[in-house]
Formats: C-alpha cells, sequence, structure tokens
C-alpha cells in the first residue's frame, strides 16, 4: 500500500473540478492510454489572461487523479502567466508531497498545463520532430527528461523513471537516459566553479589531474605535477619522460588543457612552469 | 475505513485456518525439541514432522513421504527444483518455462538466461492457454527443464502439465519437469502419481497455513543438490533445524485442503460464478480476462475499461474490500502484469484489471455486499475518464 498523504487521500477521494468546460479558451493533454496514465486538462481564460475556470478527466491512479485535482485549484484566479510558473514540484507540494515512485503524476499534471499554455498560445503543441524520443515504451522526449532532471535535480536513473517514468519498461534506453544525467550534471558543476574559492578550484583541478590526466600520461612514463591555480590559470610541471618529449607543448594543450575544460570549466588556461 | 472486511484477495495470501492454528500451537511452548535430538522430548517433534511429511505426501499423491522436502516459502521451492535441476544437468543448456510463470519461476529463468543460458519462453493466447505443439518443437538435445506452473495466479487459468510432462518425457526422457503449483493446490485435485511430472512446489500461506512454510515434491530418483548445505536434515538437501510448528501447520492445512476440495469445486466456484456475472451484467466496462472454463475454482480478473486498476482497488479498500490488481500503479514497478501483457490484453483493460480471488471462507452475502456497491464506485470512476467518447459507446452496446 503506498503512503499517501491526507490530502492526496482526499483528492482522489473527491476531486474537484472533474469534468469538461464547454468551449474552453485552451486543452492540454498529456499521458497515454497505452502508459497507463492520461490527463485532459481544460481551461477558461478571459480577455486579462487570467483563469477563470479549469476542469480536468485523468485516467490514472490515485495520486494521478489527486495530482490533477489538485493543480486545477491552483490554476483558478491565475494569470497565463503565473500559471506557466507552476513547477511539478509545487504540484506535488500542494498535495503535502507525493511517494517517490510516484512523482510521474506531478510531472504529467505539469506537462498537461505546459501544452494548454501552448495550446492558449497558438503554439504548436504537438512533440516536434527535433525532440529526440529517448523512452519509446512511455514516450518520454529528450526535452521532457531535460526539464524534468533540471528542475527536480534528479541525479540518478531511479529518481528519473519515478519523475518521468521513463526506462520503466524495457530498459533499452537506460544507458541514454545515464548520459542525459551525466551531462546535465558536468554541465552544472561547470557553472558553479565560477563561485568557487581558490581552495575549492585547486582541489577540483587536482581531482581531475589525479582521475583524468596523470594515469594516462604515466602510461608513458611520465608524469604532471600542479604547481598553483590563479584565477582561470592552471600552473603545471611535467615530469618524467614528457619533460624531454618533443611533443610535450601538444600533451598540454590538446590533452591537459582541453581534459580540464570539459571537466571543470572551458574558461581554464594551462600554463607549464 | 470502514470495520468490514471483505477479503477477496486469497491469491496473495490465505487466512489461517483455525484448525491450523490450534494444530500448531502446542509445538511452541510445549513440544519445543528439536527433532534430531536423541531423547524422547526430541522425538516427539520428530513424530509431529514425519506426520506432517505424511499429510503432504497424500496431498500431493506422493508415493513415498521420503519424496516431500520442506521449504520456507513457494519461491524457495521453485528456487530449488529449477537452480537444482540445472546444476545437476550442466552439460545443458536449454532451459523452457512460460511467458506467464510467477516471478519465482520467471526471474530464475532470466537470471540463467544473463549466465547465457538458451531460454524458451512459451507464448500464451488470448484466452491464456499454451499451445502444446509449441512446447513439443522447442525440446532439444540440449534441454535441462521445463517449469510451467499449474494454474496461473493472476487468471486462475490451468496449465496443462501433466499433458505437458507426458509430451516432454516422450521425446526425451532425461528432461525434468518441474509443475509451480501454489495457485492450484488446495483449489484442484492434485495427484503427482502415474504422471510424469518429476518436481512440485506448493506454498503453505496460500493453503491457510500460515506465511513461511511450504514444500516441494521430488520424484524418487530425481537427482537434486543441496539447497541449503549444512545438517542432514531435509535428506540433506535443506539443511538448517525443521520448522517445526509452521511444518505441523502445512501438515495440518493440506489435510483439510483435501477435504474441504469437493466443497471448493463447487461451493466457492458458485460464488465466484455469482460475482463474475453479476459484474458483468451491473457494469457496462467490464470484461473477463483469460478462459473461463478451464480455471481454478476461486479465481476471476475482470478489466474495468478505460479507468485505472489502483484507483478502483483505493476505492474497494475505503469499503473494506480487498481485491488485488495487474496494474502498474500497484505493483511499484512501472510495468502492468506481465501475464496480461502476454495474453494481448488491450490497453483500456490491461490497466483496470482487477483480481478477486475467493476462498473456502468466503460468504454469499459478501459477494452480495461487493455486487451492490461495485457499480456505484465503478460509475463515479468512469466520470473522470477521459475516454467519455469510447464509455458511451460501451455503454450503448451493453443495453
Amino acid at each position: 500500500m503506498w503512503d499517501y498523504t491526507e490530502k492526496v487521500m482526499d483528492h482522489y477521494k473527491n476531486p474537484r473540478n472533474v469534468g469538461e468546460i464547454e468551449n474552453p479558451s485552451a486543452i492540454g493533454e498529456a499521458g497515454s492510454l497505452v502508459c497507463g496514465d492520461a490527463l485532459k486538462l481544460y481551461l477558461k481564460i478571459d480577455d486579462n489572461g487570467v483563469i477563470t475556470d479549469a476542469k480536468f478527466q485523468t485516467f490514472g491512479c490515485g495520486s494521478a487523479v489527486a495530482s490533477s485535482s489538485v493543480l486545477t485549484e491552483m490554476l483558478k484566479g491565475l494569470t497565463v502567466e503565473e500559471a506557466s510558473k507552476i513547477t511539478n514540484q509545487q504540484i506535488a507540494d500542494a498535495l503535502g508531497g507525493l511517494p517517490p515512485q510516484k512523482m510521474h503524476c506531478s510531472v504529467m499534471g505539469h506537462e498537461a498545463l505546459e501544452d494548454a499554455i501552448a495550446n492558449y498560445k497558438g503554439e504548436d503543441t504537438k512533440t516536434h520532430c527535433e525532440d529526440k524520443i529517448i523512452c519509446n515504451c512511455y514516450h518520454v522526449t529528450e526535452k521532457n527528461l531535460r526539464e524534468a532532471i533540471e528542475e527536480n535535480n534528479l541525479t540518478d536513473l531511479e529518481e528519473v523513471m519515478n519523475y518521468t517514468k521513463a526506462g520503466g519498461a524495457c530498459g533499452q534506453c537506460h544507458v541514454a537516459i545515464q548520459k542525459i544525467i551525466d551531462e546535465i550534471k558536468n554541465q552544472k558543476e561547470k557553472i558553479d566553479i565560477k563561485n568557487m574559492s581558490t581552495t575549492q578550484l585547486i582541489l577540483k583541478v587536482n581531482n581531475v589531474i589525479e582521475k583524468h590526466i596523470a594515469p594516462e600520461l604515466r602510461k608513458d612514463g611520465g608524469d604532471i605535477e600542479l604547481i598553483d591555480v590563479k584565477e582561470n590559470k592552471v600552473f603545471v610541471s611535467l615530469k618524467g619522460m614528457c619533460k624531454s618529449c618533443k611533443f610535450s607543448s601538444n600533451t598540454l594543450k590538446n590533452f591537459v588543457e582541453a581534459s580540464l575544460k570539459e571537466h571543470i570549466s572551458a574558461d581554464i588556461e594551462v600554463v607549464e612552469v | 475505513m470502514t470495520e468490514k472486511t471483505i477479503y477477496l484477495d486469497n491469491n496473495a495470501t490465505t487466512m489461517v485456518d483455525p484448525k491450523v492454528f490450534e494444530a500448531m500451537k502446542p509445538y511452541f511452548c510445549e513440544y519445543y525439541g528439536n527433532p534430531s535430538s536423541m531423547h524422547r522430548f526430541g522425538g516427539q517433534t520428530a513424530k509431529a514432522v514425519a506426520k506432517a511429511r505424511e499429510q503432504v505426501k497424500n496431498f500431493l499423491g506422493a508415493s513415498d513421504s521420503k519424496e516431500i522436502i520442506f521449504t520456507a516459502s513457494g519461491s524457495e521451492g521453485d528456487n530449488m527444483a529449477i537452480r537444482g535441476i540445472i546444476e545437476a544437468n550442466k552439460t545443458k543448456k536449454h532451459i523452457i518455462t512460460t511467458k506467464v510463470e510467477h516471478p519465482a519461476v520467471l526471474n530464475v529463468f532470466k537470471y540463467f538466461e544473463k549466465q547465457g543460458y538458451d531460454v524458451t519462453y512459451l507464448g500464451v493466447d488470448s484466452k491464456g492457454n499454451i499451445d502444446l505443439n509449441e512446447l513439443k518443437n522447442a525440446i532439444t538435445n540440449d534441454t535441462a527443464i521445463v517449469s510451467m506452473m499449474y494454474a496461473n495466479n493472476e487468471t486462475g487459468v490451468i496449465l496443462p502439465v501433466e499433458k505437458a510432462a507426458k509430451l516432454v518425457k516422450q521425446i526425451n526422457p532425461k528432461i525434468k519437469f518441474h509443475v509451480d503449483a501454489v495457485q492450484a493446490a488446495g483449489k484442484i485435485p492434485i495427484d503427482v502419481k502415474n504422471t510424469d511430472i518429476d518436481l512440485m512446489t506448493i506454498a503453505g500461506h496460500k493453503i491457510h497455513a500460515p506465511k513461511g512454510i511450504g514444500a516441494l515434491y521430488v520424484k524418487t530418483g530425481t537427482l537434486l543438490p543441496a539447497f541449503v548445505i549444512g545438517g542432514h536434515q531435509e535428506r540433506g538437501k535443506r539443511a538448517g533445524t525443521e520448522n517445526v510448528p509452521y511444518i505441523v501447520g502445512l501438515g495440518e492445512a493440506c489435510e483439510l485442503a483435501q477435504k474441504s476440495l469437493s466443497y471448493e469445486m463447487s461451493e466457492v466456484k458458485r460464488l465466484r460464478d455469482k460475482l463474475e456475472q453479476g459484474i458483468i451484467k451491473s457494469i457496462y466496462n467490464a470484461k473477463i480476462n483469460g478462459e473461463t472454463e478451464n480455471r481454478v475454482p476461486n479465481t476471476t480478473n475482470i478489466g474495468f475499461q478505460y479507468i485505472e486498476g489502483e484507483l478502483i482497488l483505493l476505492h474497494l479498500s475505503d469499503l473494506g474490500i480487498c481485491a488485488s490488481s495487474g496494474s502498474a500503479c500497484t505493483s511499484g514497478s512501472l510495468e502492468p502484469s506481465h501475464v496480461l501483457k502476454s495474453m494481448g490484453v488491450p490497453f483500456e483493460s490491461l490497466h483496470g484489471s482487477i483480481r478477486f480471488s475467493l476462498s473456502r471462507f468466503t460468504k454469499e452475502e459478501e459477494i452480495d455486499y461487493v455486487l451492490k456497491v461495485l457499480p456505484e464506485v465503478i460509475f463515479k470512476l468512469n466520470k473522470i475518464s477521459p475516454y467519455q467518447k469510447e464509455l458511451k459507446a460501451l455503454e450503448e452496446k451493453h443495453k
């Protein structure tokens, strides 16, 4: 049995705003019969862009119905602009939280809302061709994945599955999902270094050298030593075979600097001392 | 939550029969000796274990009580049988099972598939039946074991295990045949005598014994290595001091199950059919999943089209009604039932499939109560569905 909050139970037992709106200003859809949950969201929006009515129809489990129901309550009275800022986490929070395995229900609510707003603005609401589908079983696109991972700070495959269902069936896309998680993680870490202290940066540089650079150089009888870090400049000294190697400047630019740029920041410059 | 509990989830687990509980009681604080001890005190429990082994033997129709090994669960029996036979036939690299097995069998086969074994998963038709010709064609010289369930836990559909075992032995007598009879035991007559079945698993808690006890039948002459290495218990195949009270409970439960078989096959069946027919008659978006004739008498699996199973269960639970669902949402995984999917049940019923499973303790007024309240629940949930047009069409058709 799921550990649902009182609020979740209240909303699936007595769902608010069930049904269709006649002549709606916008309709948003998410999920499908195949996936096991689907949501249709209807909005009535007045001339000032204020949502005056919201209704829903949901095919799904208790938390899917509760997420849809609470979303319609949240939307009434907001401007479209304000509504567009609602996140899936806010939907989950409004229910007093959802079990981790059920977070995808809040994501579905968020997707239907996005779809409805796009529909209102007259944008193309169908999946864009360039949105590569990563999970074929649940039709989850790369865009959906990136949004869910970034907005909710997801760090591993299991979390991504809980939030998006992607990878929950045949499992063929696990590698592709992991790649996206890693990419986002790397990007995040890169952004953060600008706010780092010199000590933090030295630690990070040293870590990359020890993990990714030195082992490679040692294979060829060479080595590397970190001398100092000043702002974006990393001062290193090449040792062993590298010292006498005529390709050492090449190694420095194309391998040492490239590795630091890849793992830390594109701004890094390597200087040999 | 209402006070009332209407338990229609007996394929998940059953109530311990008070008679079984009574039989077990003395073996906790009174007769607690170790059956292996030399003193008379221990001898009393050895006798109790021997009696239980005899009861299980009679229940399965085995020819010798030595053929019964006590286990801690159905899953353990399945593992012991399949992994044991594979280990005892190391040169053979092909194994056969069906797509609709319980995870206790299916995941063991998947494990060996990953180890490089060649695995044949036999399919089922829309009613849940297998094709014996497919089995016949799958058998090779390299086949070590065929494992097939007697009755499916989700649909109750009975598989032709005796015929299948006979067929396998006709082609190659060296291939071992294991039957997972966890869901068939106590519901239909089981008799391994004069069959070609080599191994059979049962679990206590599905036949009104407690959880944590089961048995594996191993036909005399079947080579099976030790599953738990240690002492001499269970003829050295499963070491560990015997779980005396639970073994006594299983023995008693088997004897009671044998006595209740005719009730099960007439009265329980009548109540199941009443429930099923009542639902189909009163609810326009209800459809039976699987074979209706060749089924264990206590199980029905009904797909409620265009609504989702967990939501149905939650609402039923509020009314005190316990059932279960093949829906993805209830399992904790994202995947809906592999059994219903293998049968090709369409998505509109797949996610809304509910299993009701009765027992000899189910009362007629409980069935009447479900029939009274269920339509209201379903119609309320239908209103939430985005598939109003489809539902309307079903309603029209039903009239």
